[in-house]
């Protein structure tokens, strides 16, 4: 999309968030770099405890303390979020930058009406009297396909469905016509023919308005559906960063290339699924050098000694010394260790 | 198939009746009835898999239960083996080892104070299969091998491993009664794909090694597809469509088979827009009348809205619950699965 654009609408650039615990301070990111241009859908994806959700967190500011952003930048359109007090990221948040959540019940006031909720999101953000809040209510309910939406701004949350909920929080999240919209797995609680109304909704809606999306999810379907370019992390890292078809079909780092592989789909039937050995290591245990080495099937020594930065791959930027000029050079490889894997 | 399935269901259902409450009891109210399963029948021949897939709340892990003995069912029969096992007090010790189960939640499903060897020790010690503490020591130590874990592993605690190693725990305890059949009841969705891809595997090798069967319980039609031989497709208590995997994803013949195929977001489906379909799964506590799929069904008619639609054998092996189907009015089915490009 927006090729043109000069600079990313959000820049993310060596992001580290550290939770200093009793026994000392543990890393959970480690250096994410990322960038969402204008109008544009980064999927953000990994496994559990990769790091994507505490990236969407600490972008905007979210972060359950004592976690805390140790260092790194955020840029969003054209400033420095980082750092900036509660006052001036709650403008930013909402305003300029939407965000829904997995739960659409935990996002909502259960004891508020939908209507209320909405108008009293949209007055704060725009300066609107109370009727012509209450008629943008009606059209957001309407745009998100609330059937009879001017009828429904009396009901409360728990007469929606659950996916009547997450349309509810996507207006929610539109409400100020933001820039770009964090969305942390928004149909991962929802059932599949539910999901794919929602993925409609958001991918029309944020097509519509010209809204960039950071979508955060470990569903790889999800995502091949949904966004123009996907970054992988892994144990706090982004490790592949590409566009959505090279990423799924022909990626370049063996963790990405594994974890696509691993995905059974509904085309083909294979007869074992190839599966990558091991576990993520977990928060705190990050090896030295590249954090996949103790798993990948291609680990050279120069992989256990040093961390490798995105470069150039195949099709896409992977942080994988295969795509070095120091590959060539690097040591025939050793097997990977035997891992117990679970 | 002549001889005896190894599990055969007939008409199995179960009600739960909603608590009223004291005001509206008073006032003669009667209670409201959820139907949980409604009348659903298989059976399932050695060695084969089956896979109940279906959106949450449509009774397919109550179907589990009922199967398992963890319900008693209103009506219907369950048989293992030709033997009646519908209540859980005909279920003789010999029968109760041939049946085990393995759960979404393995955090939830391993007891967290016991090690690991005690966990899969405790079915060996409660139905005597081992002679005594040593034996029973050697076959612990064998299953934590068979299922990819180290035999020192089972002097750990549960929270010592990760996800999926736990869910390996869980399925050594299921075998450890040497069964026939394990339920499986959603056993991979808590998992990360990567480690769902190495269960997965796990649980074919031990099915071509033992001659396990399954009943694999699941939402997610891509992991059915790659661990079944067959593939019952559950809507709001009833089964829809029953056909045999590949069938069933060549062909869909129930338009709500067709609907779930349509909706799965799938590694082929990068840059194309679907058509979302309209509407939600209904309240099991009041189901539309008639077909309960046809609210949402783009084929239903007058007949549809009045009469319930029984499951009638169609094309080849599939079975299918649908006036249209009956009567020919359903469009021919779509290519079968997303093509991946």
């Amino acid at each position: 999309m927006a090729d043109g654009a000069a600079r990313p609408l959000l820049d993310v650039r060596g992001l580290k968030v550290g939770l200093p615990t009793r026994r000392g301070h543990l890393p959970i990111l480690n250096g994410v770099d990322l960038h969402v241009k204008e109008g544009e859908v980064l999927g953000v994806v990994g496994e559990s405890g990769a790091g994507k959700s505490i990236t969407g967190l600490a972008v905007i500011g979210l972060l359950e303390p004592p976690a805390r952003i140790d260092g790194g930048e955020v840029w969003f359109d054209g400033a420095r979020i980082d750092g900036l007090s509660g006052d001036a990221l709650r403008r930013i948040r909402g305003a300029r930058i939407g965000v829904i959540f997995q739960d659409p019940l935990t996002s909502l006031n259960p004891l508020y009406t939908i209507g209320r909720q909405l108008t009293e999101t949209i007055r704060t953000h725009m300066d609107l009297g109370a009727d012509a809040a209450e008629k943008r209510a009606v059209e957001l309910l309407d745009e998100v396909g609330i059937p009879a939406a001017a009828s429904r701004l009396g009901a409360y949350p728990h007469e929606f469905s659950g996916g009547m909920r997450q349309r509810v929080v996507i207006a929610l999240a539109l409400c100020a016509h933001p820039r770009l919209i964090i969305a942390d797995e928004p149909t991962t609680a929802l059932d599949v023919s539910i999901q794919a109304q929602i993925i409609g909704v958001l991918k029309r809606l944020c097509r519509e308005h010209g809204t960039a999306v950071m979508l955060i999810t470990h569903d790889m379907g999800v995502i091949a559906e949904t966004a123009d370019r996907v970054a992988v992390m892994y144990a706090g890292r982004v490790i592949e960063d590409g566009t959505v078809a090279e990423v799924v079909r022909n990626a370049s780092h063996p963790y990405s290339h594994g974890l696509m592989g691993s995905i059974p789909t509904i085309g083909e039937r294979v007869g074992r699924l190839p599966q990558i050995r091991g576990a993520m290591p977990r928060v705190g245990a990050v090896p030295e050098g590249c954090a996949f080495a103790p798993r990948c099937p291609e680990v050279r020594d120069l992989c256990r000694a040093e961390r490798p930065v995105m470069m150039g791959g195949k099709t896409t930027s992977a942080a994988c010394w295969q795509y070095s000029p120091r590959w060539a050079d690097s040591a025939g490889a050793a097997g990977a260790e035997a891992v117990a894997d679970g | 198939m002549a001889e005896t399935p190894l599990l055969e269901i007939e008409d199995l259902a179960v009600h739960f009746r909603l608590p009223v409450p004291l005001a509206e009891r008073a006032m003669g109210r009667k209670p409201k009835v959820l139907k949980a399963v409604d009348g659903v029948s298989f059976a399932i021949g050695k060695g084969v898999t089956l896979a109940v897939v279906g959106e949450s709340g449509c009774g397919k892990s109550t179907v589990a239960r009922l199967i398992a003995g963890l319900y008693r069912p209103t009506r219907g029969r369950v048989a293992i083996d030709g033997h009646d096992v519908t209540a859980a007090r005909d279920r003789t010790r010999a029968l109760r080892r041939r049946l085990t189960m393995i759960f979404q939640d393995p955090q939830a499903s391993l007891n967290p104070r016991w090690r690991v060897r005690d966990i899969i020790a405790e079915p060996i010690k409660a139905f005597g299969i081992a002679g005594d503490g040593q034996e029973t020591g050697r076959r612990v130590d064998g299953l934590l091998e068979q299922v990819g874990l180290a035999a020192a592993d089972g002097e750990k605690y549960p929270h010592e491993f990760s996800g999926g190693q736990r869910q390996r725990i869980s399925i050594a305890r299921a075998l450890a009664s040497q069964p026939d059949l394990i339920l499986c009841d959603e056993p991979t969705s808590a998992l990360d794909v990567s480690v769902q891809a190495q269960i997965l595997n796990l649980m074919r090798d031990l099915q071509d090694d033992l001659g396990l069967t399954y009943l694999f319980i699941s939402h997610d039609l891509a992991v059915v597809n790659h661990m079944s031989d067959r593939i019952a497709v559950m809507y709001l208590g009833r089964f829809v469509e029953v056909a045999d995997a590949a069938a069933l994803f060549a062909a869909p013949q129930h338009p709500y088979t067709r609907l779930l195929l349509e909706t799965i977001p799938d590694l082929g489906m990068t840059g194309r827009d679907r058509e979302a379909v309209a509407g939600e799964v209904p309240s099991p506590i009041d189901p539309p009348g008639g077909c309960a799929f046809h609210p949402r069904c783009p084929h239903a008619n007058e007949r549809c809205r009045t009469e319930r639609p029984e499951l009638r054998t169609a094309a080849g092996s599939a079975a299918v619950a649908c006036h249209a189907a009956e009567e020919g009015r359903l469009p021919p089915a779509p290519a079968g699965g997303a093509a991946d490009g």
